[in-house]
């Protein structure tokens, strides 16, 4: 019996900006069985969505479907004109989009949304339509199924709208459903309950499914075959089992390696006495949005009262999930939002709520390095332009004194010293998030806050930031405040873990003990939520469902 | 109706408001930076000190100009614009007639331009990149980059002088029947309109061309829905509140075009008032015009603000 | 090991593929500007001089576009008229965009009350129409070249502040402006080498989309009689002076109206067809 899809030599080129014509997916083949799900995985620019959209006989602007074939139920998709396209979208190839907020029509109620395959194809009346709608809305567990559809889309949460693009993509009945990266701009609380919702549905239809992510253990938990993709060509195609027990490719067994950072060898403090002053203290900081009240309390507190102490040479992470604070805190910390109360002391001393009012000596010994290094580096400016201008605002320097310290720098960041002519939209992501911290560098800092640096960043390029992170702290014994939502990486680089919730600081601990029995029960929640490896683990996994209710945002 | 949806409204009334009153401000003083006497300029050389005196104390003349500020906007705001220089006639009655001749030529050319404006807006931006599309978009770079009167001369020239169809000057008396009616509104109708679509294609089909580009349009295509549903459906609802925009920002663009239009066919309108009130430096009559055509723009602008918060489902 | 330094080689500034229509349109401009330098060696006639006995003279072998309604001839009078259209617009241009976008950046990067007082201020000041704003100008204070020039440039100073000022605030919220600020940058510091450079390509743009915008008006108040006063004549001026030739299809009356497009599509086709790289530097 043949394939529900067969792709065979796929090739699709890009137009660049300059005109030339680029292959970007460079002869993929690969089968997908009735009722099977097969995920795309690989990093970005890997081509993972454009394979998965040329299912639906899609590219994106600039792009075509240069050569091969990919027949979908006996149709080749690349054969098709536009409108037999038109026909097969939706009532029998599906698509639920990465974005559920952005691929919902802001001026339209999510039901006329959800059934408007029904309408274009024709296939049932409103009323039936209507009814099935909210069947699904009930198998995908939306809370209030019979009205949610009334509402317009910024009215319901980005977990909810994930799950209602599920049901706009099923209600057609399709015979394949194309996930792209559906839970990626999730929660891992929220991610929990969309996967589940999203693999019942499956089972139940018994459809066929492309899975796309770059995410390993979500993919682990649906797919039944993986397809590992680099560079616009497939690296190992294999069931879950055989791709997560024996990888056989090198690429492959980078991404499982990456997945399982080493923890962080304990650093000793340098002196294990109450007398040696904290390198950062924060005492009760609160901080937030809008206009402060007639108390100097703002009306959206974003940090709550939170307070700690890192010693010298020590790191500490902060996690938690989005609209926890931890990002403001960073910025409070930072002098960028000046906190509403409390204190910040910087090596013993206090320093002033805004960066305005600090010293150029405190600004120097506290250096933030911001998630995107997309946004943080200057596109106008060259590499030596970004690194010189610390060099000589800090420490004065000039000419031949300065551009050995810029090699220095970029030494101390494993980058060849010939990239310090290019800009930085000529860098690759992983390139660009070193220069961002060899910026934080060339200040000579105390203190370095990270705010969530690997969080933009492919699996593999994030463990090499990390090591980098690591050796450097051995070199010039730094210390880090190490803000992000997941906790394997603050785990593979914290001594200590402070977890954050809805502003305030709920603990802090030890990183081997989060998510411990005895640990705060958010925490346990949080932990408990992280996908592993093990394709089981979805299945498997129990939550209290008191803690769900009391903490996790839907 | 919710009061955030209020209090955004209220906002924009206020911000109008205070536009105003910063254009009055600068209207007023505008036209009082020059020294020069007032009343002598109305009472002649020959006047004697003592009538010159009478005049300047009637005037408010020796009060300080920022008092002198605030009694003629109390005049405006209570309808009373002052008195003509050149004429002595009561502004109000100057006004009065030519207000609504111009109206009418405004009117008759939203008529005529929107609906075209609009399609050909939207339609190049459905076929965007094809030859229909550049020949528009080339057409309205054009029409921008040219002034006004050379429009109005071509016409005439082609119309008027090789081709006799219609006259060149426009007189809004003897209007006998319906055709007369089109051959003397057309020249000023058809100028004008041509100015101010080639705004309103270029702003509409932007408009759109951004809807178009949003990840929900992709969405709709990727369940199949039509060209013409796509732009229905969904562009065209999330492209409303910028396309009101650009109609009012475009028929605003009637304000200038009319004072080169009204001049050139001699049409009795309130542009052509304030232009040969310029010519006699009859202030208060340039000051009333002025102000009503400031206070015709901001009725637009912020028409087209309330209008774009309303259609929009985020502040319903 | 670090995995990632695999450097994408993308090869840097691929030359400037400039097309067709830009390079000619680019011609006319320069052309223009030529004229407008070199005009009183360019002109067949004197432009005051009275050379043909005939008024409204079509197109001949001597004139070549025609004389005017006092028989002098029209192509010497339109080279000269070019000094006073390019270089009052190019002056006004100047002034209206240097501090447009100067205030525009600083706004942008200040915030706070500063930035919302000018705004407001601004934004008031461009609800006046243009054309009513010169003919309320030229009432209140008579028309000369300074004025004129000071009059334009302010009128278009809101429009250019408004569009440096959303460029600048989208630029202001990238991180990198964030880690300029936290260094101790100081204002000259943040506007000059943080934003300027990121903007740069767009403003160019504006700059020349607002001189067209400056010779229309220009062109339409001396149409009106209260641009450029006689015995000088801009080319809108000069369309004022031989209007009578109208009914007689005298080339005296378009002639100068052709120059005007001339200029002003040309300006408007370069910026269409700039490469993509230097108008959307912002992005």
């Amino acid at each position: 019996m043949s394939h529900l899809v067969e792709i065979r030599n796929l090739k699709v080129e890009a137009t660049t900006d300059a005109g030339r014509r680029v292959d970007i997916i460079k002869g993929v083949d690969f089968d997908i069985a009735e009722g099977e799900i097969v995920a795309l995985i690989g990093e970005s620019g890997s081509g993972k969505t454009t394979i998965a959209l040329t299912l639906l006989g899609h590219t994106r602007t600039g792009c075509r479907i240069a050569g091969g074939s990919i027949r979908v139920a006996g149709r080749d998709m690349a054969q098709l004109s536009e409108k037999g396209r038109t026909r097969v979208r939706g009532s029998e190839v599906a698509y639920v989009p990465q974005s559920a907020a952005a691929a919902f029509n802001p001026a339209q109620r999510i039901m006329d949304q959800v059934i408007e395959i029904t309408r274009i194809h024709g296939l049932m009346p409103r009323a039936a339509a209507e009814a099935k709608a909210v069947e699904l809305f009930r198998a995908l567990s939306l809370p209030s199924p019979e009205t949610i559809g009334t509402r317009y889309p910024h009215q319901v949460s980005g977990g909810q709208l994930q799950r209602l693009s599920a049901a706009m993509a099923l209600i057609g009945d399709p015979k394949l459903v194309i996930f792209d990266e559906p839970t990626t701009a999730l929660d891992v609380t929220t991610q929990i309950e969309v996967l589940r919702a999203f693999k019942s549905v499956m089972r139940q239809s018994r459809m066929a499914g492309v899975y796309v992510s770059h995410d390993l253990a979500v993919v682990a938990q649906i797919a039944d075959r993986i397809v590992v993709l680099k560079g616009g060509e497939v690296q190992e195609i294999g069931t879950t089992r055989e791709i997560l027990s024996a990888p056989k490719h090198p690429y492959t067994r980078a991404l499982l390696a990456a997945f399982s950072p080493p923890g962080r060898v304990t650093a000793q403090p340098a002196a294990e006495n109450d007398t040696a002053r904290p390198v950062l203290e924060l005492e009760a900081v609160s901080a937030g949005y809008g206009k402060p009240g007639a108390d100097g309390t703002p009306p959206i507190l974003a940090v709550d009262k939170v307070s700690f102490r890192l010693e010298r040479g020590r790191n500490l992470g902060i996690i938690g999930e989005s609209g926890c604070g931890k990002s403001t805190l960073a910025r409070t910390i930072a002098g960028i939002i000046p906190p509403a109360s409390g204190h910040i002391y910087l090596d013993g001393k206090p320093v002033a709520p805004r960066a305005r009012d600090r010293s150029p000596d405190e600004l120097r010994r506290l250096q933030i390095v911001f998630q995107s290094a997309d946004t943080a580096l200057n596109p106008a400016k060259s590499i030596a332009d970004i690194l010189g201008r610390p060099l000589a605002f800090y420490h004065g320097l000039r000419g031949a004194a300065r551009d050995a310290r810029i090699d220095r720098l970029l030494d101390l960041v494993h980058l060849p010293r010939t990239l310090k002519h290019r800009l930085p939209a000529e860098l690759s992501g992983g390139q660009k998030q070193r220069v961002n911290l060899a910026r934080a560098l060339a200040a000579d800092p105390d203190l370095i806050l990270c705010d969530e640096i690997t969080s933009a960043l492919d699996t593999v390029v994030a463990a090499a930031i990390i090591d980098l992170l690591k050796d450097l702290q051995q070199e010039l014994g730094l210390s880090y405040v190490f803000i992000s939502h997941d906790l394997h990486t603050v785990q593979a680089i914290c001594d200590e873990v402070a977890v954050m919730y809805r502003g305030e600081k709920v603990e802090q601990l030890p990183a081997r003990d989060v998510g411990s029995a005895a640990g705060h029960p958010y925490s346990r929640l949080l932990m408990a939520s992280v996908p592993k490896l093990d394709p089981t683990w979805l299945d498997r996994l129990e939550r209290d469902p008191e803690l769900v209710a009391a903490f996790a945002k839907r | 109706m919710n009061t955030h949806l209020l209090s955004l409204l209220g906002g924009r009334l206020l911000v109008a408001l205070f536009t105003l009153f910063v254009v009055s401000f600068v209207v007023f003083g505008a036209t009082q930076i020059l020294p020069g006497d007032v009343a002598e300029v109305l009472l002649g050389q020959a006047a004697t000190p003592e009538a010159v005196a009478g005049l300047r104390a009637a005037m408010h003349l020796d009060d300080p100009a920022i008092l002198r500020f605030f009694y003629w906007l109390g005049g405006l705001v209570t309808g009373d614009l002052g008195t003509s220089y050149a004429n002595n006639m009561p502004i109000a009655q100057l006004i009065g007639g030519r207000l609504k001749s111009s109206l009418q030529l405004a009117a008759a050319t939203a008529l005529f331009s929107v609906p075209i404006a609009l399609a050909l807006g939207i339609t190049s931006a459905m076929l965007r990149g094809t030859l229909y599309d550049r020949a528009i978009t080339t057409a309205t770079i054009t029409v921008i980059s040219v002034p006004e009167f050379m429009v109005a001369t071509a016409g005439v020239l082609i119309f008027a002088v090789w081709l006799k169809w219609l006259p060149s000057l426009s007189i809004t008396r003897n209007v006998d029947s319906f055709g007369e009616l089109i051959r003397i509104y057309a020249m000023p109708v058809f100028t004008l309109s041509f100015v101010i679509s080639a705004q309103m294609i270029r702003m509409t089909r932007a408009a759109v061309i951004e809807a178009l580009n949003t990840p929900y349009v992709e969405m709709a295509r990727l369940k199949g829905a039509s060209r013409t549903r796509i732009v229905l459906r969904h562009a065209l609802p999330n492209a409303l509140g910028p396309i009101v925009n650009a109609v009012a920002l475009s028929l605003s663009y009637l304000l200038g075009g009319v004072i080169i239009v009204e001049t050139i066919f001699n049409y009795p309108g309130i542009a052509k008032l304030m232009v040969d009130a310029v010519s006699t430096r009859d202030l208060p009559l340039i000051q009333s015009c002025a102000m009503i055509f400031c206070f015709v723009y901001l009725l637009l602008i912020t028409t087209a603000d309330i209008i774009a918060i309303l259609s929009n489902p985020k502040l319903r | 090991m670090a995995i990632d330094v695999s450097p994408t080689f993308k090869p840097r500034l691929p030359g400037y593929r400039f097309n067709l229509t830009g390079w000619a349109s680019l011609a006319v401009v320069i052309t223009w500007a030529a004229v407008a330098v070199l005009a009183p060696y360019l002109t067949p006639h004197g432009v005051g001089d009275i050379v043909d006995l005939d008024y409204f003279g079509p197109m001949s072998a001597e004139f070549p576009l025609g004389t005017d309604y006092l028989g002098r001839d029209m192509l010497s009078r339109i080279l000269l008229g070019a000094r006073y259209t390019v270089g009052i617009s190019l002056a006004a241009t100047l002034i209206a965009c240097t501090a447009g976008v100067t205030l525009g950046m600083a706004a942008a990067v200040s915030g706070g009350w500063f930035d919302a007082a000018l705004s407001r201020f601004l934004d008031a000041l461009n609800s006046i129409p243009s054309k009513l704003f010169g003919l309320v100008v030229v009432a209140g204070v008579g028309s000369s070249i300074p004025v004129l020039i000071l009059t334009l440039a302010i009128i278009y100073t809101p429009g250019s502040y408004r569009f440096a000022r959303a460029l600048a605030v989208n630029v202001n919220t990238m991180d990198f402006v964030t880690v300029a600020r936290i260094r101790g940058e100081k204002l000259g510091y943040l506007i000059g080498s943080e934003i300027l450079p990121n903007i740069i390509g767009p403003v160019f743009a504006d700059v020349g989309i607002r001189f067209v915008f400056i010779v229309l008006l220009l062109s339409g108040l001396s149409f009106l009689g209260l641009g450029v006063q006689p015995p000088e004549a801009d080319w809108g001026a000069l369309v004022r002076e031989n209007i009578g030739g109208l009914p007689f299809g005298a080339p005296a009356v378009m002639a100068p109206s052709f120059a005007i497009a001339s200029l002003t599509i040309a300006v408007n086709l370069l910026i269409d067809n700039l490469p993509q790289k230097i108008r959307d530097r912002s992005a």
